[in-house]
């Protein structure tokens, strides 16, 4: 199942997995050090990241290790995704600034 | 409150389509978009503050502004306004510049209209980039930039993870 982008970046667990392998390839038990969730979890947040067409997988001996996978369109997309998130992030700010000058004005 | 956000693209014509309603009057939003002191107040996304040094909103006149960081690092831009038409819609050439106002060319072109109904206010953006260069060139700022905010984020998550 293909999914889109935005699906993988929606959630901030998986948006923190990301930058956790963009600095280097991870095992899963490594990622899930960092977080205070169940192993189980890790593993879904995975597989969508793996379904977002994001992770590469390396073997070394026994162990499975992520890092993120990034071509060219794919870092457009997540340029976009970003982009997205920094304008609807702007806007909810203007929604506050927006209601207080209505409040002032009255 | 249920407000309208829509974000598309068009690949094919470099183009992000963004549109989203305001619940306030029209003249109220068009001042928010317009005026130098309420703009500063929410362009920039947390926790970067938008700190405008000139703005004068007239056709071949420009803001020149700066997104500044919270540890002070500034990452000056100039928007070029190109037509003005009231409470109905603007543009202006938006491009990356240095701390003394020489522009990055090429930029991205700005449209935005405004439409106001039932006492709400629309907002339709669109935002063309010219070119493919300036595109990679965005999306190298805008990653770096993003990926600086996810480490924030990152950073929050950790400290609200930790603090259970």
């Amino acid at each position: 199942m293909r999914r889109d982008i935005f699906q993988a970046i929606a959630d901030p667990t998986r948006r923190a997995i990301l930058v956790l392998i963009a600095v280097q390839a991870m095992t899963p038990n490594a990622i899930a050090e960092h977080f205070d969730i169940t192993r189980q979890s890790i593993s879904k947040h995975l597989r969508i990241l793996s379904e977002c067409d994001l992770l590469a997988q390396k073997h070394e001996g026994r162990e499975i290790f992520y890092e993120l996978k990034i071509d060219k369109m794919e870092e457009i997309d997540i340029w976009l995704a970003q982009f997205r998130k920094i304008m609807e992030e702007r806007f909810q700010q203007l929604d506050q600034v927006l209601y207080t000058l209505k409040n002032k004005k009255k | 409150m249920n407000l309208l956000f829509d974000f598309t693209v068009d690949k094919a014509a470099k183009t992000v389509f963004i549109t989203r309603e305001f619940d306030a009057d029209l003249s109220l939003v068009w001042d928010a978009f317009t005026k130098q002191e309420i703009l500063d107040q929410w362009w920039a996304p947390k926790p970067w503050a938008s700190k405008t040094k000139v703005m004068n909103f007239k056709v071949g006149d420009r803001r020149f502004y700066a997104m500044v960081s919270p540890e002070g690092q500034e990452r000056w831009s100039i928007q070029k306004y190109t037509s003005i038409s009231p409470k109905t819609n603007f543009k202006f050439l938006n491009a990356f510049a240095d701390k003394d106002e020489n522009p990055e060319l090429p930029g991205s072109e700005w449209d935005l209209s405004f439409s106001e109904e039932n006492g709400k206010t629309k907002v339709s953006v669109s935002i063309y980039n010219e070119s493919l260069e300036r595109m990679e060139k965005m999306i190298e700022m805008g990653f770096k930039e993003g990926f600086m905010m996810t480490l924030k984020s990152l950073e929050d998550l950790l400290a609200t993870l930790s603090g259970k």
